[in-house]
């Protein structure tokens, strides 16, 4: 049974996917830390009828202790995108504020694995990678940016466009980053083959990578997405939840490519080039990364394209991040 | 509201999700509808009882039910607005009066306070929470919940003390969350868990499917099944919470209990019922004096 840490716990994001993970079977213990509003979070989610025992911690004096004894850390902490901004403006305070947790983690469970969900997540893995280097303790197979809500925004966005399409069912591959345009759907290779223009393609892959967008539009100043990005970052747990249990399973997300040089050799031929970091399919077991999975086909022309423009914007989110840690 | 809409419509299951602001647009929010689940309404604050909170949320309940009987009358309706004791009989009175009235489609969801039961007796006996069910009656406030522990599934030994408490935690549940949020709400993640249970339960009823449940309920929606829960206590009461039996026309059956209360539930039974008579006839007193326009 595994436990689990939930790091920015009373936010948008923080609360839904603290109510999902208290409904997963294969938690037992879920820490629940932010810096403020935690205690009442965690009473109310802790009279669900699941078996997960449930713990509060508040402030930065109790965040060893949240940290302390737990397989899985999970990091939505952080300010939300407003209209306007994108997500490198929020870089300077979230980057602060993953720095300081993964410190926490890295001195108090160097082996837990790490899913980090605050942006920009091209940046904030790498800071993650630096400081986890920094103690001794990184291992590229421990460490996730979660991309899930770019692949389920695929599978729905092309039910949006051909309703007959199960949505649950279709699994698009997405390589890259987690932004604009560092997000490469793969439609050409999705599970059940879709038959799209080259123009219906080049405006779904614009919905995909601009769908953040859409959502912080609607909320007009009331922040960014947060339900579906619950939803994805439980998915994507569970998914590390079954794979620590040994169950064999393949997600995509956003990893340090040394998890599997020989593995990331396809992607780095189709563009990812020198790139340290990288959004692969990825064989989950009970130590993290088993082994990127190969796509199995060439991406088309239009996708290879794609990931040129991504490779490039990438490179400097990557170095970003990376250069907040170590400075010049 | 946009937003929320636009967030939640971006998850890869097959519903489609539209969004209604206002008043306006409440009617096309409705049309075509088989379900309407109404959370609407503000939060109480500590020191406030699901009572302060009447007003404000007895009218908008009625003007909601009064849009569901014009657009969707034949929509179940599940209600999770407090204070429920009135709200539901509210409900009802707008239901009769626009002549669209069924027992069967109405229900006040009380899902939380089983849950609440459940896992109260594995935070003191570290049972399994998940297999445990332990029936609830009454009403959805204070010591008009009646959790039944001796008739506990699988069965659980308390001592009389151990039952006490347990029944006194249920009971005020929704205090330790409003009491722990310290002014910035009452239970909203697990309500929503049990709200979204229960709901579940009413679409699969709808499907097709018939399913065991329990909410807050006219007694109408089963007259002869409602005699047990009327001996035990709950006398000429028209609303109880009690196990039912879903279908496709909402409640199919009131569920017997299979054995006897023990001597200190059926004393809560009965302050419960005497509780519940005042707020129920809060919710009909309120009708009666704002009597609505058409």
């Amino acid at each position: 049974m595994v436990s689990v840490a939930i790091l920015g716990a009373a936010g948008g994001i923080g609360q839904p996917l603290s109510l999902l993970l208290k409904l997963n079977a294969n938690v037992s213990k879920l820490h629940l830390y932010d810096i403020v509003n935690v205690p009442g979070v965690a009473a109310d989610i802790s009279h669900i009828s699941t078996n997960a025992e449930v713990k509060s911690f508040l402030g930065a004096g109790q965040l060893n202790d949240a940290v302390t004894g737990i397989d899985l850390a999970i990091i939505p902490a952080g300010v939300p995108r407003k209209p306007g901004m994108t997500r490198d403006d929020l870089f300077k305070i979230n980057a602060g504020i993953v720095k300081t947790l993964v410190e926490a983690i890295a001195l108090n469970s160097p082996k837990a694995f790490i899913a980090v969900i605050s942006n920009p997540v091209n940046s904030t893995v790498p800071i993650a990678a630096e400081v986890l280097k920094s103690k001794g303790v990184f291992d590229a197979r421990r460490l996730f940016g979660v991309t899930s809500l770019d692949v389920v925004r695929a599978s729905r966005f092309v039910r949006d466009l051909r309703p007959d399409v199960d949505a649950a069912a279709l699994r698009v591959p997405v390589v890259g980053g987690h932004s604009g345009n560092t997000i490469v759907p793969l439609l050409s290779l999705a599970s059940t083959p879709i038959s799209l223009s080259l123009e219906e393609t080049k405006d779904l892959t614009h919905r995909i990578q601009f769908g953040g967008d859409e959502v912080v539009k609607a909320k007009d100043g009331a922040g960014s997405a947060t339900l579906s990005m619950a939803y994805a970052g439980a998915r994507f747990a569970d998914s590390l939840l079954r794979a620590m249990k040994g169950e064999s399973v393949v997600e995509p997300t956003f990893i340090a490519l040394a998890a599997d040089p020989e593995g990331a050799k396809e992607f780095r031929e189709l563009g990812a080039g020198s790139l340290e970091f990288f959004a692969v399919p990825v064989e989950l077991g009970p130590g993290g990364v088993k082994r990127i999975v190969p796509l199995g086909a060439q991406p088309s022309a239009f996708e290879l394209d794609a990931i040129k423009v991504a490779t490039e914007a990438l490179a400097t989110n990557i170095a970003t991040g990376v250069t907040y840690v170590k400075g010049v | 509201m946009p937003g929320v809409a636009t967030d939640i419509s971006h998850i890869n299951t097959n519903s489609s999700v539209e969004f209604y602001v206002g008043q306006s647009q409440l009617s096309n929010a409705l049309r075509g509808i088989n379900i309407v689940v109404i959370s609407a309404g503000v939060a109480r604050k500590p020191g406030m009882t699901r009572n302060d909170l009447f007003s404000i949320n007895a009218s908008i309940v009625r003007e909601l039910i009064e849009a569901v009987a014009d657009t969707c009358p034949k929509a179940l309706i599940a209600i999770v607005t407090n204070p429920l004791n009135s709200t539901v009989p509210i409900a009802a009175h707008v239901l009769k009066s626009k002549n669209c009235y069924n027992p069967k489609r109405l229900f006040g969801i009380t899902t939380l306070d089983s849950i609440r039961a459940s896992r109260f007796v594995r935070d003191t006996h570290g049972i399994d929470a998940m297999e445990l069910h332990v029936p609830v009656v009454g009403g959805h406030s204070g010591n008009t919940i009646v959790p039944l522990l001796s008739m506990a599934t699988p069965q659980v030994k308390l001592s009389q003390k151990e039952m006490e408490d347990l029944v006194q935690r249920i009971q005020y549940g929704g205090d330790e969350v409003v009491k722990a949020k310290d002014g910035e709400g009452s239970a909203t993640l697990s309500m929503a868990y049990a709200g979204a249970r229960f709901t579940s339960s009413l679409v699969r009823a709808v499907g097709g499917a018939q399913v065991m449940e329990s909410a807050f309920v006219p007694l109408a929606a089963d007259s002869q099944g409602a005699h047990q829960i009327r001996r035990l206590g709950a006398n000429s009461l028209d609303f109880f919470a009690v196990p039912i039996e879903l279908g496709k026309t909402g409640t199919l059956r009131i569920v017997p209990l299979d054995a006897e209360p023990n001597m200190l539930e059926l004393k809560a039974i009965d302050i419960a019922a005497r509780t519940l008579k005042d707020n129920i006839a809060q919710g009909i007193k309120y009708m009666d004096s704002n009597q609505p326009l058409y």
